[in-house]
């Protein structure tokens, strides 16, 4: 149920995936929509806010997700060996820039040395900060990694898709369905 | 039993009206949106100003358009954020020479009275904290602009500056020439309505 097997993901790795997918897309967006927003804006600091918020909850279901991903057993990989070579580095390329945006997220609002409040409800402390020109170069690298992880998470889907529709293969049920888990 | 319960809910309820009357005239200063700046100026040797500030500290303020007299504010000033763009300079101003830091991290504003003086403008007295030191000053103090702002808040800025001598705080200048014996305080914020 919970854990996951050699056939199927248990159900903290699928609510972490949906959970991280659901999010990136809607930071995405937000991050999109808010850096174009006017100074007169009734957004200009909320939208940021919500946006930092979030990203710092995702950072740290990110890194129990990368420790959970590496304690329990993955599902057995389908499709031919360089599909499957294909998706082990595309998996590990998802990862890298989830950890790349989140950080250099982090990185922009630290750079002066203050921390991030996450919905008011604690303080993140910021540890690096000062670094030259931290701010921007943060910020190109957000940006840019950003992009890329949208693009290949597009990727990810479309192969995804593949596998269910044409390959017929479990790849995408297992990643709804618990159950499949169990099956040995 | 229940009457006494109801009493005592009706009363509750009562000052906490009174308490959220109270509070449509307190402000916290933006130091979250860092619209808000301490700032000294001291003369070096003669030859020009050394400018700094003060990067962590926080306050709030009451006023009231309407009770001036009854305006106050508190600050508190993490005095080891002092920055010139210099870190060395910060170093020497922040050890035994001079502020002492690691022996009084803070230094604190607390007011004790409000004078107004014509049209957005008066004099702000209250004890000064520094070093140690406790002394009562008087600062000049003017209202920038009060509304709302375009974000959901009410905002109040002001501005102010005052002469400090230094040996009221304990900081021996003896060795420096006169006209380093004081420095000009500035402060400016703005607070945002709670």
């Amino acid at each position: 149920m919970w854990s996951n097997t050699r056939s199927g993901w248990g159900l903290i790795s699928i609510a972490l995936h949906w959970l991280s997918a659901l999010v990136v897309v809607g930071l995405f967006a937000l991050g999109w929509w808010m850096t174009d927003l006017g100074y007169f804006d009734a957004w200009y600091n909320r939208a940021p806010w919500w946006h930092r918020s979030i990203g710092m909850l995702l950072l740290f279901a990110t890194l129990l997700r990368i420790v959970w991903r590496l304690a329990q057993p993955t599902p057995q990989a389908h499709g031919s060996r360089l599909e499957r070579l294909a998706a082990h580095f595309g998996h590990i390329a998802l990862y890298v820039l989830m950890l790349a945006v989140l950080f250099s997220g982090y990185l922009i609002s630290t750079a002066k040395g203050r921390g991030i409040s996450v919905f008011d409800w604690f303080e993140v402390p910021a540890l690096i900060s000062g670094l030259p020109d931290q701010a921007s170069v943060a910020g190109a690298i957000h940006w840019y990694s950003a992009l890329a992880l949208i693009v290949l998470a597009v990727g990810h889907t479309l192969a995804a898709l593949k596998h269910h529709f044409l390959d017929r293969h479990d790849t995408l049920v297992r990643m709804l369905n618990p159950a499949r888990a169990r099956r040995r | 039993m229940f009457k006494r319960a109801a009493i005592v809910t009706a009363l509750s309820a009562a000052s906490l009206a009174v308490a959220g009357h109270a509070l449509a005239d307190d402000y916290v200063i933006d130091t979250e949106g860092q619209h808000a700046f301490v700032q000294f100026k001291i003369n070096h040797l003669g030859f020009s100003y050394i400018l700094g500030q003060f990067e962590d500290f926080e306050g709030s303020f009451h006023y009231d358009p309407d009770d001036l007299e009854a305006s106050s504010v508190e600050m508190e000033v993490q005095v080891g954020s002092l920055h010139t763009n210099h870190a060395e300079r910060d170093r020497h101003f922040l050890s035994d020479d001079f502020l002492s830091a690691d022996e009084y991290p803070t230094a604190t504003f607390v007011s004790t009275g409000f004078e107004p003086k014509g049209e957005d403008e008066g004099v702000l007295s209250g004890e000064l904290t520094l070093k140690g030191e406790t002394r009562e000053i008087e600062m000049p103090v003017t209202l920038m602009g009060e509304g709302d702002d375009p974000w959901g808040n009410y905002r109040a800025g002001f501005e102010g500056s005052t002469t400090l001598t230094l040996a009221d705080y304990g900081i021996d200048m003896s060795d420096f020439p006169e006209v380093m014996h004081e420095l000009e305080l500035y402060v400016t914020f703005e607070g945002v309505r709670q």
